[in-house]
């Protein structure tokens, strides 16, 4: 809470009910609202979200994405309620991926199984060690601070969807919310990304894969996520990740804070612009296939995660990093890449660094 | 700055300042603003410059390059000029902007963009001018050039005396371009009032006093700039507006219209051709950056005008300042967004409108390259906003009867985008109708004009569907 919640002036009544005090100024509106209120909109919004988009069929198995932290602790909890109040009638589970990180996966796992009891959800992890055969320790023993985020993030993409298949699950939902996909949005233009671009604002992703993912949150607030989890005193993990201390406070991060201060609106305005912006269909795209190792779907010949852990056990780490994919073009060239212009790096934890 | 994305199209690179243990050690980055294949030539050289002889224009390879903002630049000053031009006439030629039958008005704000629009328009004339003198047929017609300056002096204030000045001096630098001899228009904003001055000067005060958002009375403010050089170009028989619109501008528009829920309408506003207003729009300058703007300005002494430029306020200083700071860490990222944004698709009414004259077509296709002319497959738009005139979209239009021919409130805020009935209309319905009796009418008479002419296209469009052979106007 950085001081969002305004303190009331003395009989200062909520303006949705007109009967309670107003305990906080809603991030998204700035309105004076009682806690009540602010937990019925919150959960209301999210439950239209879910309806409008049809996001749930009756009888589906939906893995949540659980990493400990507020957002998908929140998601975890407003479903399992909104479940039980509309009669969803879903299956909830919650998926995990333990990265190997000592000092931080280990504690957040802890938050996520103590989840587990708290919301009545069975829990299921899966680890890097377990599926890759290396732990993030182990790869950031190898290779150093350096892109380390990009292992990590290629790992986690088919961790989840792997794990997901192993719940037999029809559907992935993750915590991703407004701020975050205005952030993409924003991160694409300034890229010149058009064919994410298209894509990074659709509620639901690889509706054409095995396991289609969806977002309920994306027109939620980071600040209302805040402040539903502080209100309700939900159980998150909040420490920031050791290899990665700052990969959320990217330039675009902050130029989307400071958007929100002058007009909160804008969140809401970036994510319509996205869905709206006149994108050709012909505009190219790159075409689905499957790794021609693992199965998993690819672009390319191998996928990502083949291609670098390809490279880890090669004892080439940077296989696979940079432009061009060794792999998948000429194996014979992978020393001279590796060694080669490391300029563009690929995607870490979707921010703009300095 | 990185950016960390292996398909990032804005050819930056990671500076290599962390000091992390790397198996393969790169050599010292060269300097942002000098590309890779001269890295050789430049780590040889000593900052005293004693042996900047190696180093020459990347054009000529005769002369030093010029010095920009402290680092050698890569052309010296008379090809960094000719670049420049170059720029500027490939987007005129490639996309027809200006046929010789044209009368062209050059928006002219005394700022660095819009003063090197008019040297180069100038410099452009002057040749066409030169070839009218020495062709035998003189079949070619010179176009004619026009300066016009929008006084905002009642928005904006300025002491009396420095404006005098300032517009002596705009005065001085038009005249000076001649021949051929080139009007200079100085037009109040609040002439887009046909009424007395007077009462026109009270209502565009109560009108942009209505608007409590600082940003959205500064988007007003832009919209009634367009009206009112859209009134002295018709007025005074001008057949094109050319806006100095640079790079910078446009990327920093391009966020704007994004964080302002613009993301159907942005496309209208970026390309080189804007034909939905009556006298079509030009933007030649889309290519060139505004610090090559500013470098050209001092380079060759052009006498720019700051005082009457107002700094922007709200959002849209927050995103110049934004725009600024990437642009710092990475001198392409300005051209990046642009880019990105030249990829969505544009509107019908981005391309220049034919012209029925055959004499003019000939005589200008015997010059032009309109090999940038591709239509576009898009329909028209149903109708426009009546306050930005950025064309809406279908699911966002609610259907609207006019009620003997009168408008409510609700109805008029209905045909305005979301991001003015946000930002500029009232919030109070009540407030409305008394906002609405403050607009210009222009922007009162807009959207029947417009849902008008295109009924009627598409109706007869309907009643000859089956002898038309394709779906757009010129077969191909």
């Amino acid at each position: 809470m950085e001081g969002e919640t305004a303190k009331p002036a003395k009989g200062r009544v909520c303006t949705i009910c007109n009967q309670r005090r107003a305990a906080l100024k809603r991030p998204k509106t700035l309105e004076q609202i009682c806690r009540e209120c602010f937990y019925a909109v919150f959960e209301q919004e999210i439950h239209g979200v879910i309806v409008e988009n049809q996001l749930f069929k009756p009888g589906e198995r939906v893995a949540i994405g659980a990493s400990g932290g507020k957002d998908s602790t929140v998601l975890a909890y407003v479903l399992s309620e909104l479940n039980r109040r509309h009669n969803y009638g879903l299956d909830l589970f919650l998926l995990s991926v333990d990265e190997g990180i000592t000092g931080y996966r280990d504690d957040s796992l802890e938050t996520v199984k103590r989840n587990e009891i708290q919301y009545g959800l069975p829990l299921k992890v899966v680890s890097y060690k377990e599926l890759y055969g290396w732990t993030m320790d182990e790869i950031v023993k190898l290779i150093g601070l350096k892109n380390n985020c990009t292992f990590c993030g290629v790992f986690r993409r088919q961790a989840l969807d792997r794990g997901a298949a192993l719940l037999k699950v029809d559907k992935l939902v993750t915590g991703h919310n407004a701020d975050d996909i205005a952030e993409t949005v924003l991160l694409n233009i300034l890229r010149g990304d058009i064919a994410r671009l298209s894509r990074c604002t659709s509620i639901t992703t690889g509706e054409d894969g095995p396991i289609p993912r969806c977002k309920p949150f994306k027109y939620t607030y980071e600040k209302e996520i805040f402040t539903y989890a502080y209100f309700k005193r939900l159980d998150y993990f909040s420490t920031e990740c050791i290899y990665s201390p700052n990969a959320y406070r990217g330039f675009a991060r902050e130029f989307i804070k400071d958007l929100e201060r002058i007009r909160p609106r804008a969140i809401l305005d970036i994510i319509k612009s996205g869905e709206d912006f006149r994108i050709s269909t012909s505009t190219k795209m790159p075409e689905q296939g499957n790794c021609e190792r693992c199965g998993y779907i690819s672009s390319q010949k191998w996928c990502k995660a083949c291609v670098l852990l390809e490279g880890l056990n090669r004892g080439l780490p940077k296989l696979g990093i940079g432009r061009s994919r060794g792999v998948n073009n000429e194996p014979g060239k992978n020393t001279k890449q590796a060694k080669g212009v490391e300029s563009i790096q690929s995607k870490q934890c979707g921010n703009l660094d300095f | 700055m990185a950016c960390n994305s292996a398909t990032c199209q804005s050819g930056c690179y990671r500076d290599d300042n962390d000091k992390l243990d790397d198996q393969f050690p790169l050599p010292a980055p060269a300097p942002a603003t000098v590309p890779n294949h001269r890295q050789q030539t430049t780590n040889g050289v000593s900052p005293d410059g004693d042996s900047n002889d190696s180093i020459l224009c990347v054009k000529c390879k005769l002369n030093q390059p010029m010095a920009v903002d402290g680092n050698i630049g890569l052309f010296c000053g008379d090809c960094f000029r000719s670049n420049l031009y170059g720029k500027f006439r490939f987007s005129v030629t490639s996309n027809a902007l200006i046929s010789p039958s044209d009368n062209v008005l050059v928006a002219f704000s005394g700022g660095p963009s819009s003063r090197v629009a008019l040297q180069f328009v100038h410099e452009m004339q002057m040749k066409a001018q030169k070839n009218f003198d020495a062709s035998r047929d003189r079949s070619l017609p010179v176009f004619g050039v026009g300066v016009a300056f929008i006084d905002e002096s009642l928005i904006v204030p300025v002491p009396a005396d420095e404006f005098d000045k300032a517009i002596e001096e705009m005065r001085f630098v038009v005249s000076n371009l001649a021949p051929p001899i080139k009007q200079f228009y100085v037009v109040p904003t609040e002439s887009i009032y046909s009424s007395d001055s007077d009462d026109g000067r009270n209502r565009l005060k109560e009108l942009l006093t209505g608007v409590s958002d600082i940003t959205g009375r500064e988007d007003l403010l832009e919209h009634l700039r367009m009206l009112a050089l859209q009134k002295v170009a018709l007025e005074n028989g001008y057949t094109k507006i050319l806006l100095g619109t640079c790079t910078s501008r446009i990327a920093c528009h391009v966020l704007e219209a994004t964080v302002k829920g613009q993301g159907y309408s942005l496309a209208a506003d970026i390309q080189y051709v804007d034909a939905r207003w009556e006298i079509p729009v030009i933007l030649p300058l889309r290519d060139c950056l505004a610090q090559e703007l500013h470098t050209l300005c001092s380079l060759d002494s052009l006498k720019t005008l700051e005082v009457l430029n107002g700094h922007n306020s709200g959002i849209n200083a927050l995103i110049t300042s934004f725009v600024k700071l990437l642009q710092e860490e990475n001198p392409s990222r300005e051209s990046t967004i642009v880019r990105t944004a030249g990829k969505l698709t544009p509107f019908h009414f981005n391309r220049m409108p034919e012209v029925d004259d055959c004499n003019i077509r000939l005589a200008s296709q015997r010059r032009q390259k309109k090999y940038n002319l591709k239509p576009n497959e898009s329909l028209p738009p149903e109708s426009f906003c009546r306050i930005c005139n950025s064309p809406l979209k279908k699911a966002d239009v609610k259907s609207c009867k006019m009620e003997d021919g009168k408008m409510s409130a609700e109805v008029f805020r209905d045909t305005c985008c979301r991001s003015c009935q946000f930002q500029i209309l009232p919030k109070d319905i009540s407030a409305v109708e008394h906002f609405h009796s403050l607009l210009p009418l222009q922007m009162v008479a807009r959207a029947e004009y417009n849902n008008l002419g295109e009924d009627k296209d598409g109706l007869l469009r309907e009643q000859i569907q089956d002898c038309l052979l394709s779906d757009t106007e010129d077969g191909t």
